[in-house]
């Protein structure tokens, strides 16, 4: 009895990311080359510009690979950089600054785990509700002004410093990075991740606490989300009520075109950055051919339906 | 050394009525034992006692010798009870290896050693005579190599008890054959199995010993060396067979015009070459174990499948069904197997499920329904059907179970259809409601319409069909006259093909 050895049948949802990466490197390589697209200035400015996404993204890839979605996101990076601004203002202490705001992320996290496993709210719901509660605080807090952080080591080690040449922004980014593959792809969370989002069922009855690995991917994504709230804070010298508008949406799109299925089950970290990084592309090419900020957003739509196309293609694909 | 892996003794469960009745099971090391019974016998509710989906009401589990409480499938599984699902469960999306090592991955300093574990993976799989790599996904393999990786998954927990609930329902002859050999090298290496299946053939073949169960009580237990296939039977069904439901002869015009006539129609590769014809006013039954196909004609024939081949004919006119819209418009109506899922919209008030196939025709002049016709529609569909409800505007699923399936079988009522397709209509109804349900089908039928009728319940074959088709692994292997047939026996061994 021979049963047919699977086919190697080549996942081109996998790969789906890095082949649009290349295609439009290169045709804004060719189309845009004389505006200074290929400028390794331009080139870093993109990774630089697309950090705080990128870290959002690895958590990101967690929730979703879970079978779960994060809002939460844009608006904890704002509360989390009027927090720590505020905290530097008052005692001028970068510890007890990264305390309150990772911990805040963490909070929010974790209360986004527990309404959706313990009270059993859909997870865009409870995201939904808990992102206005935040983004309100945010504005609520000093009643929408601006808050200087005029601690420079807070500024430079978060922001604006570089090694070598090398901004902090993209060394945190890589820091991140490796952490989450390692996560992903090398321990049993990650295993249990997928298996959570691929089949809750097989995985209660493989031992798997489902609900603690999803409370475990929120509060993960909270936590994230706060440190690019630092980011924000550092790079802007400031705390402000308006940052991270939209980002959740950014992440998202950036985690589904890395390839990571929005029914979970499937997921990738790696895709997760070059789709954070092939968004940034797409928006620095988009303000080099002189579009404007009005079009630019028309466009960021027009890539997310795109992106869940895609994985909706192959993911059918896959069921016949 | 206990002389049994498992024992478990005078076992009650009651749902509100008694499923189990003093229920003792005795499992040896490295046997296959059988476990045998109609629908209802409760099979699967000892099953679930001992794998610990459910918790026993009295009685006592002994695992090799001493007492065990099994609470959880956690415990089940801490006292290698392990279960192969009819519903595979296996994570689609991750290896072979992920999946066996699912919730019990080996970690080194942290990280999860996938070599080892592809290693050690690839050592089962061959030990079990299985040949997959164990870093191919699990949603390129086919059904039957999925069973074994799940068997393997089992195995790979130390597994010393397994439960096989259908295990060749969906499986080829050849797949069938490498799960057998691959059951015979559990033993050897003394796993003991329990083995429920409705083919008897198989169980001849693979079993050594059995347990019949009959309405929730054991009526026999011993050697399959010791009891033929006629002896099994008799227990099943019992010395009287079920009188409850009595055949009435109908009268059609046996010689009259078909309503429908379906030519060598091919579903799959499997079901195929389906030939038959139904005449006005008669109640054809389909008769077949799991898998035999049954589901997958009506499911053709109501245009949810696209057939591959050969012709379905309605009074004469050739159909080709692209949608179950093409199907409703013909005339066909389908009481689907499932009901909850399939047959309702179970958070939805009983006149919108009683109106839903016919909404688009309820229409004042304008766009708007007519509530008036809807309302009274959906009171004529209470009345006529003997529904027990406090209104018409009750959510569905407040409703008792046959006074639902009586709601889905209205909606398909009020269509008006040439032939009426019922998919196993009283499972999970209560007798009375099994009867008036078997007295609305015939009604449908005396009108001069067409009924295609699905049961496991042999029983009900027998009482309310005219004609039984048999199927056997998707081809028809028998048509039965309900005239020249005296007892359920006859039918069950059409069915198992001996």
């Amino acid at each position: 009895m021979q049963f047919n050895k699977s086919k190697k049948n080549i996942e081109w949802d996998k790969y789906m990311v890095y082949i649009i990466f290349v295609a439009v490197f290169i045709l804004f390589a060719i189309i845009l080359g004389d505006e200074g697209f290929l400028n390794p200035n331009n080139l870093i400015n993109i990774l630089r510009q697309t950090a705080m996404i990128s870290i959002m993204a690895v958590a990101g890839t967690f929730v979703m690979a879970a079978g779960q979605i994060d809002l939460t996101v844009g608006s904890i990076t704002a509360m989390t950089a009027m927090f720590v601004s505020l905290v530097i203002q008052s005692t001028n202490s970068i510890l007890l600054a990264i305390l309150v705001g990772l911990g805040f992320g963490c909070g929010v996290g974790f209360i986004n785990g527990i309404l959706v496993t313990k009270l059993k709210l859909p997870a865009f719901l409870a995201t939904l509700g808990m992102m206005q509660i935040v983004r309100g605080g945010a504005m609520w807090i000093t009643d929408t002004a601006a808050v200087p952080i005029a601690n420079t080591t807070f500024n430079k080690v978060f922001g604006i410093g570089d090694v070598m040449g090398i901004p902090v922004l993209v060394l945190w980014t890589i820091l991140f990075y490796i952490v989450g593959v390692l996560l992903f792809n090398k321990t049993a969370f990650g295993r249990h991740t997928l298996a959570t989002g691929g089949n809750e069922m097989s995985a209660i009855y493989s031992g798997i606490k489902t609900a603690r690995v999803k409370i475990i991917a929120f509060t993960m994504s909270g936590a994230f989300a706060a440190f690019a709230g630092m980011m924000y804070a550092g790079r802007m010298q400031a705390g402000r009520y308006s940052y991270g508008e939209g980002d959740e949406m950014s992440v998202i799109a950036s985690v589904v075109l890395g390839g990571t299925s929005m029914a979970g089950g499937t997921g990738s970290v790696v895709g997760a950055l070059f789709g954070s990084i092939l968004m940034g592309i797409l928006n620095n090419a988009l303000i080099l051919a002189g579009l404007s900020s009005a079009q630019q957003t028309m466009v960021k739509g027009a890539i997310i339906i795109v992106a869940v196309a895609i994985s909706n293609l192959t993911q059918r694909k896959k069921n016949n | 050394m206990a002389k049994y892996v498992l024992e478990m003794q005078g076992i009650n469960k009651s749902f509100g009525v008694p499923v189990l009745k003093d229920v003792d099971f005795k499992l040896k090391k490295g046997e296959v034992h059988a476990l045998i019974g109609g629908n209802g016998a409760g099979k699967s509710t000892l099953m679930k006692i001992m794998t610990g989906v459910y918790t026993k009401d009295a009685g006592r589990i002994l695992v090799e010798g001493s007492e065990k409480n099994i609470r959880n499938t956690h415990d089940a599984r801490k006292y290698g009870i392990g279960m192969i699902f009819q519903e595979l469960s296996l994570v689609q999306t991750m290896t072979v290896a992920e999946n066996i090592y699912l919730g019990d991955e080996v970690v080194v300093n942290g990280f999860r050693d996938a070599k080892f574990m592809n290693r050690q993976a690839k050592e089962v799989l061959e030990e079990l005579g299985i040949e997959v790599d164990p870093q191919t996904k699990v949603d390129s393999l086919s059904v039957g190599l999925s069973q074994m990786v799940e068997i393997s998954k089992a195995v790979a927990k130390d597994a010393k008890i397994l439960v096989f609930d259908e295990p060749t329902a969906s499986l080829s002859e050849a797949e069938t054959r490498q799960l057998f050999k691959m059951i015979e090298e559990l033993k050897e290496k003394g796993v003991s199995i329990v083995y429920i299946s409705h083919r008897m053939s198989e169980i001849m073949e693979i079993a050594d010993s059995l347990t019949v169960l009959r309405d929730g009580a054991v009526v026999h237990t011993g050697a399959i060396a010791d009891i033929d296939l006629d002896g099994i039977i008799t227990h099943m069904i019992g010395g009287a067979a079920n009188k409850k439901f009595d055949w009435v002869e109908r009268k059609y015009d046996e010689k009259g015009e078909d309503i429908l006539t379906v030519e060598h129609l091919r579903v799959n590769e499997k079901i195929s070459d389906i030939s038959f014809s139904l005449k006005k006013g008669e109640i054809l039954g389909f008769a077949g174990l799991m898998g035999s196909g049954r589901t997958e004609i009506l499911e053709t024939l109501f245009g949810l499948t696209k057939k591959q081949a050969g012709s379905i004919k309605l009074k004469g006119k050739e159909l080709n069904l692209k949608s179950t819209k093409d199907a409703v418009r013909e005339g066909l109506a389908l009481i689907p197997e499932d009901r909850r899922k399939k047959g309702l919209v179970l958070i939805h008030s009983l006149k919108a499920n009683a109106i839903l196939p016919i909404v688009g025709k309820l229409r004042t002049k304008g766009i708007f329904i007519d509530e008036k016709r809807a309302n009274k529609l959906a009171e004529d569909n209470v009345r006529e059907l003997n529904v027990r409800t406090d209104g018409i505007h009750k959510r569905i699923n407040l409703l008792s179970g046959g006074n639902q399936q009586k709601i889905v079988i209205a909606k398909w009522l009020n269509v008006h259809p040439e032939v009426m397709m019922l998919d196993e209509p009283t499972a999970g109804v209560d007798v009375g409601a099994k009867a008036e349900i078997i007295d609305l089908i015939r009604g449908f039928a005396d009108t001069g319409k067409g009924v295609l009728f699905v049961s496991s319940e042999l029983t009900e074959l027998m009482a309310v069909c005219d004609r039984i088709i048999v199927l056997y692994d998707g081809k028809i292997t028998g048509e039965l006259n309900r005239r020249d047939m005296n007892t359920e026996v006859e039918l069950q061994h059409a069915i198992q093909q001996k």
